[in-house]
């Protein structure tokens, strides 16, 4: 397969589960703000998703103050933020543009409509149609796409790039979302109990993991739990085991002669999760392990790019 | 103007291929129509049938719009225009052969060899060089307009990278998703099976002793406004759609930068002008193209389709030559009439257009796709003497034709059912000696009242076009 064809299908598939698992964020986020708490205390959710996502000076080039509606319209729909869901979309679109050829009838025809779709909105409409409504929509297209990759398209070079580029992304977005919620809400010991019991519930949601959460467990929540099931269950697919064990599954399968290094770091990366233990990790800290975590993800999708995708030298 | 009726005879009487069909547009209720218009314009968007429009808002996309009347050709009819693109088709690329080789057609007088020669489409750097077959343009996409009472005429020869059969494809396939029944009702002659016919053809012309080619299609990207056909025929094919930087020369072999390394390339599909091809032989400022190709197709260790240099032969100061062609390599009288054409580098042909202007219709010589061209009759005052001042000022650069009264055919526009302009292009492949073509081709309609200018970036319109079998 062609690399940049390969490369196009990564950054597809990132950018539709990026906009996705931001969609995830926002939503609980906004969700949390509904517990009454106090203003500081919304606020500073807020700012940590602009945070976050690197985006402090580009947010303050537009807005004097952080509040919901602010950060809100910024992340949705704003086309200058690159990191919005609308230029999300855009890009997967684009680069479902550029190989549609690649793609089957289906997922191009899932990967446009999403985009025309959504250049519709504007903000104005999201919020009077209720943005919970929005996030909805925005996971279900999300869903839509994975649907039609994995229920029409060949098995070949092409759905293992697609692959990567999804679990990739998922394992670096679980990561930024149990980092943010995780020190947000436990700053420091014990909170009220009752609005803990909503926290995390809603971050729990935010990963389709609610129900998960009680078929594991069987218990009332509790952070740790929270944590081990987000990093290291192996059956739950938004788990950081369960996607850097397809991240080694597939890159095994697209390997070349010269990708042994990334694999060799992807696998590392995977036994850690395999025989971790969340004790060990809460121990060394939390926001440490999943920031050396989110550092290697980078790594392994910066070696992947060099491996397969930039255009190799001539003499390769 | 009196123009020929597709659907209608002179007194008005449905003729008699179309008789069908007339019987199903007047039982049909006008709201299923409707319904079904706006279904056709609503798939045609979420499947992204598009083209972008140059001089428009980059990476703006619009629709061709789609018109639901078929044009329909008659069998007998049909043969008769396919034994003629064959002959003329043939002819073409025997000519492309000569000029590159010994050109006898030059020594016999029977075309001016600076006509040739100086010709800006004139490729020297293709002198001598042996292509595979001896086949120049592999595909050809002939324009046809029927005029007068009824007649075909060829317009012109494109054999450079004529485009528009996706369109022909997808309307094909939209004709059958809204109206099967009508499909049920004809006997319509298929032509899915185009992208199977050209992947046929690719193969057949690959460098010798190649026996499983990698063929490959050559775009220039994303925001051509032939983009959407280019990935549609790749994907047809089931080949890789290339952009000039996943290729790469090495030894004059041509490799394309795939996951797993290099990959060598044997046949290339190319829908990139000449110009843009190398930037080390054409144009330097080209960052479409791929440094060295051309010496790797010098050395014929890879196929380019079409040929390099093939736009001398559809250049328009060479058209008028064509008909000698056949008769000269061939030994044929021409079965398809070419246009009367009016060259302005001589002298009395230039007094003579000059004088009229407003009856004629004005091409560039190298002008293609609808611009800088004058049709005389729906001018202004002011556009014709623009044009005056450009003849005077460049008349080699100019040819001009007598305005005909193309064919029209009922078609949907605002205000209900009316006649409008047509063409038609078939295209036709060839490899060897084989000469093939599926029935029918691109039927563009002018949607503006009279306007004669079916070009798609000019306004156009198609069509679905129906060979009826017998």
């Amino acid at each position: 397969m062609l690399s940049r064809t390969a490369d196009h299908l990564f950054w597809m598939s990132r950018y539709i589960e990026r906009a996705e698992n931001l969609a995830r964020l926002l939503d609980v986020t906004w969700q949390m703000s509904l517990v009454p708490q106090s203003e500081a205390a919304t606020n500073q959710s807020w700012a940590a998703i602009i945070a976050l996502n690197s985006l402090e000076e580009a947010y303050a080039a537009k807005y004097s103050t952080v509040t919901g509606e602010n950060v809100l319209r910024f992340m949705v729909s704003d086309p200058d933020n690159f990191s919005s869901i609308y230029s999300c979309l855009r890009m997967a679109r684009e680069n479902a543009h550029a190989v549609r050829g690649t793609l089957t009838t289906e997922m191009w025809e899932t990967m446009n409509s999403t985009w025309l779709e959504a250049r519709e909105k504007s903000f104005e409409q999201i919020a009077n149609a209720g943005i919970g409504e929005f996030f909805e929509w925005v996971k279900m297209r999300s869903s839509l796409s994975r649907g039609t990759t994995l229920g029409t398209l060949l098995q070949d070079e092409a759905f293992h790039f697609i692959r990567l580029g999804t679990l990739l992304e998922r394992a670096d977005n679980t990561a930024r979302i149990l980092d943010v919620k995780y020190h947000v809400l436990r700053p420091h010991g014990e909170e009220e109990e009752a609005t803990d019991f909503y926290q995390w519930g809603a971050l729990l949601r935010s990963v389709s993991g609610f129900e998960v959460y009680r078929k594991v467990y069987r218990d009332v929540i509790t952070p740790e739990r929270v944590a081990e099931l987000l990093i290291l269950n192996s059956d739950m697919p938004r788990s950081l085991r369960f996607c850097l064990n397809g991240v080694v599954k597939n890159l095994e399968l697209v390997a070349n002669s010269h990708s042994g290094e990334t694999l060799r770091q992807a696998g590392q990366l995977y036994s850690q999760l395999r025989y971790g233990r969340i004790d060990d990790m809460l121990k060394e800290g939390l926001h440490e392990w999943l920031t050396d975590f989110m550092d290697r993800i980078y790594l392994i999708g910066d070696g992947i790019s060099k491996d397969f995708l930039v255009p190799m030298s001539e003499a390769a | 103007m009196n123009f020929y009726n597709e659907m209608y005879d002179a007194d008005g009487g449905v003729r008699e291929h179309y008789k069908r069909y007339e019987a199903w547009l007047k039982e049909t209720p006008p709201e299923r129509i409707e319904r079904k218009r706006a279904e056709a314009d609503l798939a045609f968007h979420r499947v992204g049938i598009t083209f972008a429009v140059y001089g428009e808002e980059a990476g703006k996309e619009r629709l061709i719009p789609f018109d639901i009347i078929p044009r329909i050709i008659p069998s007998k009819e049909w043969k008769a225009m396919e034994r003629g693109m064959r002959q003329r088709v043939k002819a073409l690329n025997i000519f492309l052969w000569d000029i590159y080789h010994d050109q006898e057609i030059l020594k016999a007088g029977k075309i001016p060899a600076e006509q040739v020669l100086d010709n800006a489409q004139y490729r020297a750097v293709m002198k001598g060089v042996d292509v595979p077959a001896g086949i120049y343009a592999h595909i050809a996409g002939v324009d046809l307009v029927r005029a007068g009472a009824g007649e075909f005429y060829v317009l012109e020869d494109n054999l450079r990278v004529p485009s528009g059969v996706s369109y022909m494809l997808e309307d094909r396939k939209m004709m059958m998703r809204l109206f099967p029944e009508l499909f049920a009702r004809h006997k319509v002659a298929p032509v899915q099976h185009y992208p199977d016919m050209l992947l046929e053809k690719l193969r057949a012309v690959a460098p010798q002793g190649i026996t499983d080619p990698t063929v490959v299609v050559l775009t220039p990207g994303a925001y051509n406004s032939a983009y959407f056909e280019h990935s549609f025929l790749a994907q047809q094919m089931g080949v890789e759609l290339v952009e000039g930087r996943d290729l790469f020369v090495k030894n004059e072999t041509v490799y394309m930068r795939t996951t797993q390394g290099p990959q060598r390339v044997d046949v290339i599909y190319r829908r990139i002008d000449d110009d843009f091809l190398d930037p080390l032989a054409f144009r330097a400022d080209s960052a479409l193209g791929v440094p060295g190709i051309l010496k790797a197709y010098q050395a014929g260790n890879v196929t380019l389709s079409n040929a390099i240099g093939t736009g001398v032969a559809d250049d328009k100061s060479i058209y008028p030559y064509v008909p000698e062609m056949i008769r000269f390599y061939l030994g044929e009288e021409p079965i398809l009439n070419n246009v009367p054409t009016y060259m302005c580098r001589k002298k009395d042909d230039l007094a003579y257009v000059l004088d009229h202007l407003g009856e004629l219709v004005v091409k560039e010589v190298h002008g293609a796709g609808g611009y800088g061209m004058l049709v005389g009759p729906a001018s202004t005052k002011e556009q014709i003497e623009k044009f005056r001042q450009l003849l005077l000022a460049k008349p080699d650069g100019y040819i001009a034709q007598p305005t005909l009264a193309l064919s029209n055919c009922p078609t949907f526009v605002e205000e209900g059912i009316a006649p409008r302009h047509l063409d038609l292009r078939p295209f036709v492949l060839s490899s060897g000696k084989c000469v093939n073509m599926v029935p029918g081709g691109l039927t563009r309609v002018a949607l503006t009242k009279g306007s004669l200018v079916v070009n798609s970036s000019q306004g156009g319109g198609t069509k679905d076009t129906w060979v009826l079998e017998d």
